[in-house]
């Protein structure tokens, strides 16, 4: 057993978790509150053979680590708030293609340069939708460093296990806010590598064995030589004006994350039991909501916590059970009320959502979210 | 009977493939095949990327590890391929527009680092895809559908601009010169570093008919008349240049790769 107790920022975090999980590849450019992702990476990958470079851009930085994860490189990229928007439509390549990726977007504040070294949690409707059309969407997003840590190896994992583009969405409160943590050993850790086809093996880029959702993938140079595109394309992976191939892809597409919800899907859960009030917080700011719980608690007011560490595809089910029985839901979140949208559509009426938040750089304090709280009782 | 080549270096049941009748694009997909295979490279380690575009389809029916990228990205994407995997021959496709429009900043970078990548630009002055729009190398004065009145823009040249940027392999060649496309292309494959062959092509459905340029024949004709080797230029009088156009290999220079010098961080690392 080799644990290592440390004191990380959850950037740091983030590279020792895709480093145990297998990266071996990083291409990025330098953005704030980002930048100690691409640093360490720059300064571990060499060390054990692996490849780190600084691209020109934002777009290029996405592009290149999909190239390198063709290859069967496990690739990661991490970027900002205006370098989240520039990569949008290589996000959408990616899930297209079916190519294993890591995106880590530690938010910041505002829209367009904004506040580039407060936190913000204005990204997570974009996480979903940033990209153009329809497409199968894994966005994590962690409350500690430690868990920043567990969601990046997870990130890798879900990335190479449904051959799809993964995004991590920390904020600027996680990935700089230090914390001691504890590295586990890495035969503690469950690694998922995606699915190749052996040599000599009849191979079509996208066919996937009746029942199955995933295809096999090769990696370039390895013998088997197919074509990528982000054409439409059939299972032989050319491109193809079919609409009812269309429709099939689309449909697998979206069945490998929508047929998946109960392996993808994490949440927590404090205190909720005998809970009669419910406050739904996430990443940074879910330790605002688990403190002011403590306060309202130790004044007798039962009220709990449900926190999305899987926030796409959304906890639908499991909020919906607890969301049901409680008097009145508290969405508490860094913007103008992104997942307050998607509380209100999966509670479906049976019970009252608020909102609490704010978008101007500041983190929510405990009290404001407790006064808040107590206005709207 | 189809030629040899056809049979090993294409994907035969891709054709027919999608280029108007009259298009120089062929001719040049089919030169970087030969070149390949006189090198005698192994089919499993080349991969050639492209972006969107005409050019950009010929990865299809290339029967090698292809990459249909997104619009202007080619030389990123592949930039993660060859550094992840610097035993693979990266071959970019990319026309005029795809490589110094959207995808210019690409261009000046990799040219800069000196990554072993190997980028053939189809030049046919316009973007043929979307149907006839001028692109960054359409001549002043031309007409595209977005310049009904004439380009007021300057062309880019891209074999220089490459130059400029920092290649250590840059030539220009055309649809017409096949022979020396052949040479050059061939020379820029086996070139360690970033090289570039911008290979002007022709596109007689769009730009031809928009600039009244005459059949695909007189458009190769202009070609033939119109681009002289430089080295040949040098010797010829004032009088035989003027108005032509210089094409060859303009660069060629070995300076440090930028995935062996990757590598070279790795190994002293080790120590």
């Amino acid at each position: 057993m080799n644990r290592k107790v440390k004191f990380l920022q959850g950037n740091e975090a983030c590279v020792e978790g895709a480093l145990m999980a297998g990266m071996t590849f990083y291409s990025g450019y330098p953005i704030t509150p980002s930048t100690e992702i691409a640093e360490l990476s720059a300064e571990k990958l060499p060390r054990i053979g692996g490849k780190f470079i600084q691209m020109e851009d934002e777009i290029a930085g996405i592009a290149a680590a999909i190239g390198a994860s063709l290859t069967g490189a496990k690739a990661m990229t991490a970027t900002s708030g205006p370098g989240f928007s520039l990569k949008q439509e290589n996000i959408g390549y990616a899930a297209l293609t079916e190519i294993p990726l890591v995106i880590v977007n530690v938010q910041r504040g505002g829209p367009s340069t904004g506040l580039p070294t407060a936190p913000g949690q204005g990204d997570l409707m974009q996480a979903m939708w940033g990209t153009h059309g329809d497409h199968p969407v894994i966005c994590l997003t962690p409350d500690s460093v430690k868990e920043t840590f567990d969601l990046t190896v997870r990130a890798f994992n879900l990335a190479e296990k449904y051959r799809t583009p993964v995004i991590l969405l920390t904020d600027e409160i996680t990935g700089h806010m230090r914390e001691k943590i504890e590295i586990p050993d890495l035969s503690e850790i469950e690694i998922i590598n995606r699915v190749k086809p052996v040599k000599g093996e009849a191979y079509k880029a996208y066919q996937v064995v009746e029942g199955d959702l995933v295809p096999k993938m090769a990696d370039f140079g390895s013998g088997f030589r197919y074509h990528v595109t982000g054409l439409m394309h059939d299972e032989t992976g050319f491109p193809s004006n079919s609409t009812a191939n269309a429709g099939k892809l689309m449909d697998r597409l979206m069945a490998k994350v929508t047929d998946n919800l109960d392996d993808i899907i994490q949440w927590e859960e404090v205190e909720t039991a005998d809970a009669e009030y419910l406050i739904v917080s996430y990443g940074g700011t879910a330790r605002t909501a688990k403190s002011a719980i403590k306060t309202l608690r130790a004044e007798g007011i039962k009220v709990g916590l449900f926190r999305p560490i899987t926030v796409w595809p959304f906890p639908e089910k499991q909020l919906f059970e607890i969301g049901k029985k409680m008097k009145d839901i508290i969405v508490a979140e860094l913007n103008y009320g992104q997942m307050k949208l998607e509380v209100e559509r999966v509670m479906k009426g049976h019970a009252p959502v608020r909102f609490c938040g704010k978008a101007n750089g500041e983190v929510l304090t405990p009290e404001e979210l407790i006064s808040k709280f107590k206005e709207v009782l | 009977m189809n030629h040899p080549l056809v049979e090993s270096a294409f994907r035969m049941e891709k054709f027919p493939h999608i280029w108007c009748p009259g298009c120089g694009h062929g001719i040049i997909m089919a030169s970087i095949a030969r070149s390949i295979e006189k090198l005698g490279l192994d089919k499993d380690k080349v991969c050639i990327v492209s972006g969107i575009g005409c050019s950009s389809r010929a990865p299809g029916y290339m029967d090698y590890n292809t990459l249909h990228t997104t619009h202007g990205r080619a030389l990123a994407f592949a930039t993660g391929v060859k550094l992840a995997n610097p035993e693979l021959e990266v071959i970019v496709i990319a026309g005029d527009g795809d490589l110094s429009a959207i995808g210019g900043n690409h261009l000046i970078h990799a040219a800069r680092r000196n990554i072993g990548l190997t980028t053939i630009c189809f030049n046919n002055n316009i973007y043929g895809m979307t149907g006839g729009q001028y692109s960054p190398t359409t001549p002043t004065n031309e007409k595209g559908t977005t310049a009904p009145y004439g380009n007021i823009d300057k062309p880019f040249d891209i074999a220089q601009l490459a130059i400029g940027a920092g290649a250590t392999y840059a030539a220009k060649t055309t649809a017409y010169h096949v022979p020396q496309m052949d040479k050059l292309i061939e020379a820029a494959i086996a070139h360690k570093g970033f090289s570039l062959v911008e290979a002007i092509s022709i596109c007689p459905t769009y730009y031809g008919r928009k600039n009244k340029k005459g059949t695909a024949v007189d458009m190769m004709t202009w070609l033939k008349d119109n681009f002289i080797d430089h080295k040949v230029a040098e010797k010829l009088p004032l009088e035989k240049k003027e108005g032509k156009f210089l094409m060859g290999e303009f660069k060629n220079v070995i300076e440090p790769e930028y995935t062996d010098q990757y590598n070279k961080i790795i190994e002293q690392l080790k120590k």
